[in-house]
């Protein structure tokens, strides 16, 4: 496995001088294997942005361990090196482009840092292809600002930026989010063929169909914790945990308006699995390679007490 | 009629010339309409919803005019515009997540913004909008760093609602919230409608089936210009325009997957909006296209309320 996250979480100091915590990620594993596409879907604010985050060491880890080929990556000292590996693309884009350098410019330093034998000529094909690659037209974006691109333009000119690298590891923030369908097709292509390539890509997003399209396995995030995770056909052709069964009931789709979604009263999968099967913490494996967490056990404690209830 | 605008030009000042952004745009919105207003990026969708509210330095309004419930609004006279801003137009904008003020906290941003506009703010009313997009009173006390995307998002929508205005015009708001978020928070859009909180809405939006599902009409636009205008329902079951046909069939459904069938996009693409070549915009692209697409088609009324851009389509 390259990327590995073993029993992560996150807490943030929140309200007046930091006086309070907020758990936004509670002990979270998985893997991101060479070559695989993971998706991580889960409602706003449970935790997505943040794990992101800490993969790409912008925000420090609270608690567990994420590990690339092996190694903890808080002990890579050399940035640089880690960032010529694992790269992001992010949400708002807006936020993290310094806005005072023209598209060009940015490419520029990219090949300056990481680049610097390459001769002009092919810098300037690859440049071109990476840009053509997400169908944006080098003529018209590499003289511009950020601000004088689309939200969609800005967007596939990061995901070109992390294409140009060469890295093994991108994590993909809702970059699809702002694009056209048939844009969203272009780029999703796109990771597609890089995957096939080697890159592994944690592809964070809303749009189910999406995910299911193009990724290998779906980790089904909420308030912090995993509730399903395993194969994307397995997750998406029989998801076990109500809340994943909710948001694919909310998937808007076209010639059928929003129906209320029906009332969820399937046991709790988690504990109708034999006991053996709990073979990673908290969740159960009810199929071979799909895990599922309890459907109710939002308090600690609970899934102790519930178990001696069914015993 | 809520909105009417006319024949809109709207350009960007470049080192390298003018980008036409908005090239002769002419439509209406009713009072009471909910518009979903979708295109290809870079298609001009955001410079519309702006023009309505703020041109920057960079903007020029090169011709056209702008109605809202029968007055004329002064786009290019900023001071005069302000008279329209949060009451009568409001505008969530695209990245509203990255907007926000970082240094001050949600409660005291909002108190500052009704004060600016001569409003006493009221604690009650402002917890329960955020109740209504699904946020508790707590965010008024946090910063916007320590909010999820999708939760500055929502802050943002009930702040530019606040003051009831008769067009809110929303761009991908909903873009960066997970489905069942999504659903809250279009649902809570077309409660404003219902409840008289707002007039009109113009919804700007890359998920076409996401505003099927609260929209009146939908309107499509191409290269800065308009490609196409109808009800919700014929748009997307019976649309006319060839960029619209393809748009809609590039939507994938759920349970396809890379493996199985590799989905396409629409080859090609959009002119640049530096030179736009004359005629047709989407002709490179347009497998219908045929000699008399070199004249650019009107945008004209082929059935009651369903416009189209397309020499095929009269
Ligand atoms: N810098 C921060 N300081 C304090 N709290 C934070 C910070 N960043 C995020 N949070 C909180 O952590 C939780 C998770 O946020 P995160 O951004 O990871 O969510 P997300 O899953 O990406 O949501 P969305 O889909 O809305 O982008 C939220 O409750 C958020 O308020
Ligand atoms: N300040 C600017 N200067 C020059 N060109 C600009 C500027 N802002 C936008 N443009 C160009 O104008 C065109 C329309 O941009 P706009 O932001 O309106 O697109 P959009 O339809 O909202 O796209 P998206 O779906 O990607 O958000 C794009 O081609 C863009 O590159
Ligand atoms: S006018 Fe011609 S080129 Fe344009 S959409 Fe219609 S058929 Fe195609
Ligand atoms: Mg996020
Ligand atoms: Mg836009």
């Amino acid at each position: 496995m390259m990327l590995k996250l073993d029993g992560v979480s996150k807490v943030y100091r929140v309200g007046a001088f930091g006086g309070r915590e907020l758990k936004a990620v509670s002990d979270v594993s998985f893997e991101v294997g060479e070559g695989e596409v993971v998706s991580l879907i889960g409602e706003s604010g449970s935790g997505k942005s943040t794990l992101g985050r800490m993969i790409l060491r912008l925000a420090s880890i609270s608690g567990g361990t994420i590990t690339l080929d092996g190694r903890d990556i808080t002990t890579i000292k050399d940035r640089k090196e880690y960032y010529r590996q694992v790269q992001g693309v992010f949400q708002d884009p807006f936020s993290c482009y310094n806005p005072v350098f023209r598209a060009d410019r940015v490419f520029a330093m990219i090949k300056e840092q990481y680049f610097p034998r390459v001769g002009a000529d092919e810098w300037r094909k690859r440049v071109e292809g990476a840009l053509e690659s997400v169908r944006l037209d080098p003529g018209d974006v590499l003289g511009k600002y950020p601000h004088q691109l689309s939200g969609g333009q800005l967007q596939r000119m990061l995901i070109a930026r992390a294409v140009l690298l060469d890295i093994r590891l991108l994590v993909a923030d809702e970059i699809i989010s702002m694009l056209d369908a048939s844009t969203r097709i272009d780029v999703l292509n796109l990771l597609a063929d890089l995957r096939a390539r080697g890159l592994g890509i944690l592809f964070v997003t809303h749009d189910l169909s999406l995910g299911n399209y193009v990724s290998d396995r779906t980790v089904v995030l909420r308030s912090g914790k995993v509730v399903e995770m395993g194969g994307t056909d397995l997750v998406f052709g029989g998801p076990a945990h109500p809340y994943t069964r909710s948001l694919l009931a909310s998937v808007p789709r076209l010639h059928a308006k929003w129906a209320d979604a029906p009332d969820d009263d399937a046991p709790c999968a988690y504990h109708q699995a034999p006991p053996e099967s709990r073979t990673r913490p908290g969740l159960a494996e009810v199929e071979d390679g799909h895990w599922v967490a309890c459907a109710g056990c939002a308090a600690p404690g609970t899934e102790e007490k519930k178990i001696k209830e069914n015993a | 009629m809520a909105l009417k605008v006319t024949d809109l030009r709207v350009y960007y000042r470049t080192l390298r010339g003018e980008v036409k952004a908005l090239d002769g745009v002419t439509f209406s919105v009713a009072d009471g309409e909910i518009m979903g207003l979708a295109g290809e990026s870079g298609s001009g969708k955001s410079t519309l919803a702006k023009s309505l509210i703020r041109l920057d330095g960079r903007m020029r309004h090169a011709g056209g005019t702008v109605e809202l419930d029968g007055e004329a609004m002064p786009l290019s006279d900023d001071d005069a515009m302000d008279e329209f801003r949060f009451r009568k137009v409001s505008l969530i904008p695209q990245y509203s997540m990255s907007a926000l003020n970082p240094t001050r906290k949600i409660g005291k941003m909002v108190g500052e913004l009704l004060e600016s506009r001569g409003e006493r703010p009221d604690r009650a009313e402002l917890e329960r909008r955020l109740e209504l997009v699904g946020l508790s009173k707590d965010v008024l006390d946090r910063y916007p760093i320590e909010l999820s995307g999708g939760m500055k998002q929502r802050v943002v929508m009930v702040i530019s609602t606040l003051l009831n205005p008769s067009l809110l015009i929303a761009d991908e708001v909903t873009s960066a919230l997970d489905v069942s978020s999504q659903k809250a928070v279009a649902t809570t859009l077309l409660g404003f409608r219902d409840r008289g909180l707002v007039t009109s809405m113009m919804v700007v939006t890359h998920d076409i089936s996401l505003v099927y599902q609260i929209a009146d009409t939908i309107m499509v636009m191409y290269a800065g210009r308009l490609a196409e205008k109808a009800p919700a329902d014929v748009l997307v079951n019976a649309p006319r325009h060839p960029y619209t046909m393809q748009l809609i069939s590039a939507l994938p459904e759920v349970g396809v997957r890379y493996e199985d069938r590799r989905l396409t996009g629409i080859p090609g693409n959009p002119p640049s909006l530096l030179k736009p070549p004359g005629g047709c915009r989407f002709r490179d692209r347009c497998p219908l296209a045929f000699d008399r697409c070199a004249e650019q088609p009107p945008f004209a009324e082929v059935a009651p309320g369903h416009f189209v851009a397309c020499w095929k389509a009269e």
